[in-house]
């Protein structure tokens, strides 16, 4: 039955990637990330067999840790679950709770973060083969910590099921995920930092953390290298214990799963509040733009894009002051403009299927574009101009404002334009309405690439005269070359605004019907 | 809701609401809908039936605008749907099978939208939306998100959305699909309201019993082609439509073997 589980995992991956060959490229793509980490982290742990053993065992003991702390965590917080083996699809076959939980746990390990984390572990063998006896130690404890890893992510997505299948939450946590996840730079040099600083408290952590669950299983091989059998024995105790409790909480917590399936519905609210659709022109541009505005702020896939936003100047005042030199500010306007201005490259594909309303209705395909170009431009042309207002109001420079606004408005309303144009015709692979915004997304991954790709470049392309006044206003300093960047900026990015509305909307009004057929192949 | 107009061509002469002729459509290898032709007469309840795969989605599809067909032409009320689709698209309200909806709109939200992207005027709209919802007890749901609906309900509201702006012909892929019974009679009488006051209403099924009832015209589809049309009294010939389907489309198993199943 084990074994039976296990095949269907594998008969389930294999399948997804016989779907179309792209999916195989994607996966190789995520391959190829990890296998990048695993590697220097295997390296890594091969040569730490050479190091100080106090410095090995702090190492493999935090690094576990964080590895069984991530792997409770991730999951939920991030609302991407492995759903593949869900449990509540094998409600109906009596499978024998011991074999359903073993074949589960093991297929837990089928997937690239299990295989990830199963190589990290088992390259601990190595840090510790400095004799026979640790490194069977080693080999038992990688063992019993990757099983553990595993084994807590079903408990806590099991006993988050009922919570995390209510919709709300899954936006939620989606759109907090981003935050740190975005940040990462800032929070992993400030946390190196203190690190550094106080250097000498790490191994006393890791000493503590083994004799906790958390790190239990990852010191079993330091102990006995270090000839402290009684301190092994007890820890491996501690460990084995920390897998049989977290076994037993998850059969407990199957079993009432199994039977008490989680309940996702809502109380049901009157209406009478048509929000913003009641609010912008009762037209059909108006309406696609209210529906644009609406999506902006429900749907987690977009306002996802949304906070990271505002977190970018951080980002880049951060970066400044690692360098004492805050000339990188001046990107933050541009690059918001692109990020923002291309976000909608991939409008009609966040659609998905539901874009069959607007070819059943007729609407004309110029009224779609211009409604959706304009729900993004309506916060994208505020937080641009705040953006560029600050940086002059940060660094002080303010005849360097013109230039930068011609700048990003060009790349804002260029950028619109192409989305436009682009989004009209090409579907790229995105999350499924519904999905979280850091899930696989299914389809095309190739196509998806040569879109992105070839657009940005024709972008870069479009905007090249704003980028030439930018850089003639910066090498010369002549303020003239920054106004006439303004001027620029503003008639030729509105020229080509215009002109992309139109196009697209002539391509969708012809290839509406194609355009929906292939996004029914990613449904 | 108000009325449909009344069809000028049901006095005047026998122009079909729709009248498709040599629909064809391949996908890859496999041939979906091989060459169908059909008329449905103005003012029929005209029932689709086939069993599963038979390519009465995919005929519908390409009836309506949403599916370009590889041949064939499909023609609504005189008026050409691939030369001339959106002047074909504002005589017809159609209730797409297997398609996602808008979701994170309220119901009320998502009809309004339907009928603004028709270019409705508001107020009318706003008439219309509370009347279609009260009818198809939506009411007590109107703002919830259509996410958060059930199967029925969204069904429902997706029914809703394609009947906003009165149109001459009704195409509903699968209306009644997990809809309860007290809903699904509620949409029958407004269907049959409807058709008496001249619209045209298509729906497909594999219930034959719910066509038998309703319909007063069906077609039978199997394997991309067209086996019967007519009305049901033609088509089912004395007997039950549901024996008729079966002797058409054909493939009965006949029930021996499975010995195993009176074992225990």
């Amino acid at each position: 039955m084990v074994a039976h589980l296990l095949r269907l995992k594998l008969t389930l991956l294999r399948n997804g990637l016989r779907r179309s060959p792209w999916q195989l490229v994607g996966m190789a793509f995520g391959g190829l990330y990890a296998l990048g980490l695993v590697g220097s982290l295997v390296v890594a742990l091969i040569l730490l067999r050479r190091a100080d053993p106090e410095l090995a065992q702090t190492v493999v003991v935090l690094g576990g840790s964080a590895a069984l702390l991530g792997w409770g965590i991730i999951p939920v917080a991030a609302a991407a679950a492995d759903m593949t083996l869900d449990p509540a699809r094998f409600t109906t076959s009596a499978i024998p709770m011991r074999q359903l939980l073993t074949g589960l746990a093991l297929g837990g390990l089928i997937g690239i973060p299990g295989v990830a984390t199963a190589l990290v572990a088992l390259a601990t063998v190595w840090t510790w083969a400095r004799g026979p006896l640790p490194a069977v130690a080693a080999l038992v404890g990688a063992g019993v910590g990757v099983l553990s890893c595993v084994v807590l992510s079903k408990v806590v997505t099991t006993a988050t099921a009922s919570l995390a299948s209510s919709r709300r939450f899954k936006d939620v946590s989606a759109i907090v995920f981003m935050i740190p996840l975005v940040l990462m730079g800032p929070i992993v040099a400030g946390v190196s930092r203190g690190v550094s600083a106080s250097s000498g408290f790490l191994p006393e952590l890791a000493a503590t953390l083994s004799w906790t669950p958390l790190g239990a299983a990852w010191s079993l091989g330091g102990e006995i290298a270090a000839g402290a059998p009684v301190a092994a024995t007890a820890k491996f105790l501690v460990a084995v214990a920390t897998l049989g409790g977290l076994a037993w909480c998850w059969k407990l917590l199957l079993e009432r799963a199994l039977v008490n399936p989680p309940y996702s519905g809502s109380g049901s609210r009157k209406g009478g509040k048509l929000g913003l659709l009641g609010l912008l022109p009762p037209t059909p541009a108006g309406a696609v733009t209210a529906r644009a505005l609406t999506y902006w702020l429900r749907d987690p896939r977009y306002s996802g894009s949304l906070v990271v936003v505002p977190l970018l100047p951080i980002l880049l005042v951060f970066q400044g002051s690692q360098s004492g030199d805050y000339a990188t500010l001046a990107l933050a306007a541009p690059l918001a403009a692109f990020l923002l201005a291309w976000s909608i490259s991939a409008d009609v594909s966040y659609d998905n299927t539901a874009f069959a309303l607007h070819l059943a209705t007729g609407v004309k395909g110029t009224d779609d574009r211009l409604g959706r170009a304009l729900a993004c431009l309506a916060f994208a042309l505020p937080v641009v101009l705040v953006f560029a207002v600050g940086q002059c109001l940060f660094t002080g420079s303010w005849d360097a404002l013109p230039g930068q606004l011609g700048l990003s408005l060009g790349i804002l309303f260029t950028g619109l334009g192409l989305s436009s144009v682009v989004s009209a015709r090409y579907t790229v692979a995105v999350p499924l309405p519904g999905d979280s915004p850091f899930k696989k997304p299914p389809g095309n991954v190739g196509q998806t690439l040569a879109v992105q790709f070839a657009g940005m470049g024709i972008l870069s392309l479009l905007v090249l005269p704003e980028v030439g006044l930018f850089i003639a206003h910066l090498v010369t300093g002549n303020a003239l070359f920054g106004w006439i960047n303004l001027a620029v900026g503003v008639i030729l990015g509105l020229s080509l605004f215009v002109v992309g509305v139109r196009l697209g909307g002539r391509w969708l009004d012809a290839r509406g019907p194609e355009l929906l057929a292939q996004l029914t192949v990613n449904r | 809701m108000t009325a449909p107009h009344p069809d000028p061509s049901v006095h005047a002469g026998p122009v079909p609401a729709l009248s498709i002729r040599g629909l064809a459509k391949r996908f890859g290898g496999k041939i979906a809908v091989d060459g169908i032709s059909l008329d449905v007469p103005a003012g029929s309840f005209f029932g689709i039936v086939g069993p599963n795969g038979a390519g009465k989605t995919t005929t519908l599809s390409m009836a309506t605008g949403l599916l370009r067909p590889d041949f064939g032409t499909a023609v609504v009320h005189g008026v050409d749907v691939w030369a001339r689709p959106l002047e074909a698209k504002k005589l017809m309200g159609i209730l797409p099978d297997g398609v996602r909806l808008f979701d994170r709109l309220t119901g009320e939200q998502l009809v309004t939208y339907a009928g603004l992207l028709r270019g409705m005027e508001k107020d009318v709209l706003a008439a219309r939306v509370g009347e279609l919802l009260s009818a198809l007890d939506l009411s007590q749901d109107a703002g919830t998100l259509v996410v958060d609906y059930s199967a029925g309900m969204t069904k429902k509201i997706a029914l809703a959305s394609a009947l906003i702006h009165a149109p001459r012909l009704l195409v509903l892929d699968e209306p009644f699909e997990s809809v309860d019974p007290v809903s699904a009679s509620n949409i029958r009488a407004i269907l049959d309201r409807y058709v008496a006051s001249g619209g045209t209403v298509i729906v497909s099924s594999h219930v034959m019993d719910l066509v038998q009832r309703m319909c007063d015209h069906v077609a039978v589809v199997a394997a991309g082609r067209l086996l019967a049309a007519g009305t049901v009294d033609e088509v089912r010939a004395g007997a039950s439509l549901e024996e008729r389907f079966v002797q058409l489309v054909g493939g009965r198993n006949h029930t021996e073997g499975l010995e195993w199943l009176r074992t225990f």
